[in-house]
């Protein structure tokens, strides 16, 4: 994710958050990255194409991972939720959002649109990189890490 | 009726009681997907925006296919479809409620602006938007001349400016932004000069390139108004189609001899331009303002109207000239209000467009290729140098001038005969068929047509004058005016 928003940078970059089925709270075994379906605005905003998230739900089928949220890179921007995603939001999903500036990215901070308030909230993921089973070895990493030089 | 298939996204299943399918009725997706809501209540939200519309970012298949490409909410349903509810995510740093404070207005903007301050439809929000606003003008002359002016008075903060001419005499009657001195400069370069001085808190960008379908998204992509100057019908649908591409207003204007046009063209709340005109008129039947002529004022009546519709889109003030063509008669000074509708079959901007993206303008328009280029295929040419030389000789050839009266009157070759291209096949019987003819026009481009004509007509010694007057202008005859 990190990568992507530093590749893309000045343009948002976007993707999707590969999920552990039936995990609480959930685990993110991998990330994939998405298009950003847009042709203007690039910088400001982004859009997953239908077709994409459906081409990948239907690869992911019955494999035991499922898409279970989205990230993306606020360019200069706060790793909060702007006026725009809450426009947008999808409940169920956790919504991750990286501040990325020419020379840094982070802080990266993950959300979930509680649509009772219709607002998102802070939530926690845990991340298992590789998709290896619980307890492979690998500490898990919490995503509100500090920001870093790139 | 069966009850037809919907499959329901995952983060709605648990809306839906948990299921991954539901079964419902109706005959198209829009009937379909609103007994879903009634069915389940806790969808509705989610699916319908409080106004009833179905939210932008629902995004809806009828088996393999997105309905926005089909009948959208109308989209007829089979026996045996399936519906799929697709999430389209979006988002972006814009509108952040977060966004970092703009500077207020300094003591400089604020004695400059202040008009505008005390207009409480513009005040100080409206002017910080002009601040940071991007409109792109393409054609820097007789109505980007004062569109420009005006927008970088108003303090728009950015104008970017497509034209890769150099300013000509003849300009000067009607682009205020260029001096005397200007002639032979490069338009943008004079007119950045120009703005800069005026406004210096203005931004100008030049773009000195020929827009084509290679480049115009990229060049027109950073602005948030189009305004649309140029004098030609393919570089006018270019325009248009870019910007129903991006989703952009564009900002139309258009002028003949005494009369113009305005509207504004925005395919996302309105028609775009191929709604008003599917098709481009033949090409010879239009002539540009440099054969037909031009009040000089009249482009800076148009140009101004087109610089009111772009600030105020970027106000969001007032009633934009969406869905309504304003037309001027100068001579009778009327305006007069024609209401103009989306097409519901658009190539372009309707749900069944079959045009997604760019296409060849000028074959579009049936622009004959330049002579540099196609070299007008099979058409016989004399060059303004050999011409000169057969004008000496024993038998010279008989000139045709194909331009209309007024341009004869202004300038012509000695011993010429003048019948206007459209009289040509009515008068065709009053040209020698023994003498060899070349024929001219300003730029080579009637004539050409003429002398295909003439060929086709069964003249055999027939030739066109490459390049025209303009050419024999610069290249033999330096003290005949160039119009």
């Amino acid at each position: 994710m990190r990568q992507h928003a530093r590749a893309t940078y000045p343009e948002e970059c976007c993707g999707f958050l590969l999920v552990r089925e039936h995990s609480h709270p959930r685990v993110v075994v991998s990330a994939e990255r998405a298009r950003n379906g847009l042709e203007t605005e690039r910088g400001r905003q982004f859009e997953i194409v239908p077709e994409e998230l459906q081409r990948l739900e239907d690869r992911l089928d019955g494999s035991g991972t499922i898409v279970g949220g989205f990230y993306h890179s606020h360019p200069d921007g706060p790793a909060r939720p702007s006026a725009r995603d809450e426009e947008h939001a999808w409940p169920r999903y956790s919504h991750v959002i990286l501040r990325v500036t020419s020379r840094t990215v982070g802080p990266v901070d993950s959300f979930e649109f509680d649509s009772d308030l219709a607002k998102f909230e802070p939530t926690r993921l845990t991340v298992r990189p590789g998709g290896g089973t619980v307890g492979s070895g690998r500490d898990s990493k919490n995503l509100l890490d500090e920001s870093e030089e790139t | 009726m069966t009850p037809t298939r919907v499959k329901i996204p995952r983060p709605l299943q648990s809306f839906a009681g948990g299921a991954t399918e539901v079964s419902v009725e109706g005959a198209t997706v829009g009937e379909v997907i609103r007994h879903l809501a009634d069915e389940h209540p806790g969808l509705e939200k989610h699916l319908f925006a409080s106004s009833g519309e179905l939210r932008s970012f629902v995004t809806l298949y009828v088996n393999d296919e997105d309905v926005r490409y089909l009948q959208r909410a109308r989209t007829p349903i089979h026996e045996g479809d399936t519906v799929t509810i697709v999430p389209a995510i979006a988002g972006g740093t814009s509108g952040a409620p977060t966004a970092p404070k703009e500077p207020p207005l300094g003591r400089d903007q604020l004695v400059r602006y202040s008009r505008h301050l005390l207009l409480p439809e513009v005040g100080v929000i409206g002017q910080k938007k002009l601040l940071s606003s991007k409109v792109v003008i393409v054609g820097a002359g007789g109505l980007g001349s004062p569109s420009a002016l005006y927008l970088a008075a108003a303090g728009v903060g950015e104008i970017g400016l497509v034209d890769f001419d150099t300013v000509d005499a003849s300009n000067l009657q009607r682009q205020v932004l260029y001096a005397t001195r200007d002639v032979g400069r490069p338009k943008l370069d004079a007119a950045k000069e120009r703005l800069e001085s005026l406004n210096p808190g203005v931004r100008v960008t030049r773009h000195a390139e020929r827009l084509g379908s290679g480049n115009v998204l990229e060049v027109l992509r950073p602005y948030d108004v189009i305004i649309d100057g140029t004098d030609n019908f393919p570089t006018r649908y270019l325009v248009n189609d870019a910007a129903v591409l991006l989703g952009k207003p564009n900002v139309y204007g258009s002028i003949y001899r005494f009369e113009g046009q305005a509207s504004v063209f925005d395919a996302r709340r309105g028609p775009c331009y191929r709604c008003l005109y599917p098709e481009p008129p033949p090409p010879d039947q239009v002539p540009s303002c440099a054969e037909a002529g031009v009040l000089g004022i009249l482009p800076g009546m148009i140009g101004t109207l087109q610089a009111t519709e772009a600030v105020k889109l970027i106000l969001g003030i007032g009633e934009p000239l969406i869905g309504r063509l304003l037309l001027f008669d100068a001579l009778e000074m009327r305006f007069r209000e024609l209401t103009i509708r989306k097409n519901p079959t658009c190539v372009l901007c309707s749900p069944s467009a079959t045009q997604h993206g760019l296409i060849d303008y000028d074959q579009f328009c049936g622009v004959p290729q330049s002579d540099s280029a196609a070299g007008g295929i099979g058409i016989p040419e004399i060059t303004p140098e050999a011409l000169r030389d057969e004008l000496g000789s024993a038998d010279p050839p008989l000139l045709l001038d194909v331009r209309e009266p007024g341009e004869w009157e202004v300038v012509h070759l000695p011993n010429a005969t003048l019948i206007p291209r459209g009289e040509l096949p009515d008068r065709v019987t009053e040209i020698a068929r023994a003498r060899a003819v070349v024929v001219y026009c300003r730029s080579g481009q009637r004539s050409s047509q003429a002398t295909r004509l003439l060929l086709e007509l069964g003249f055999q010694n027939v030739r066109n004058l490459k390049g025209g007057l303009l050419a024999w202008s610069e290249r033999v005859d330096p003290s005949m005016p160039r119009v």
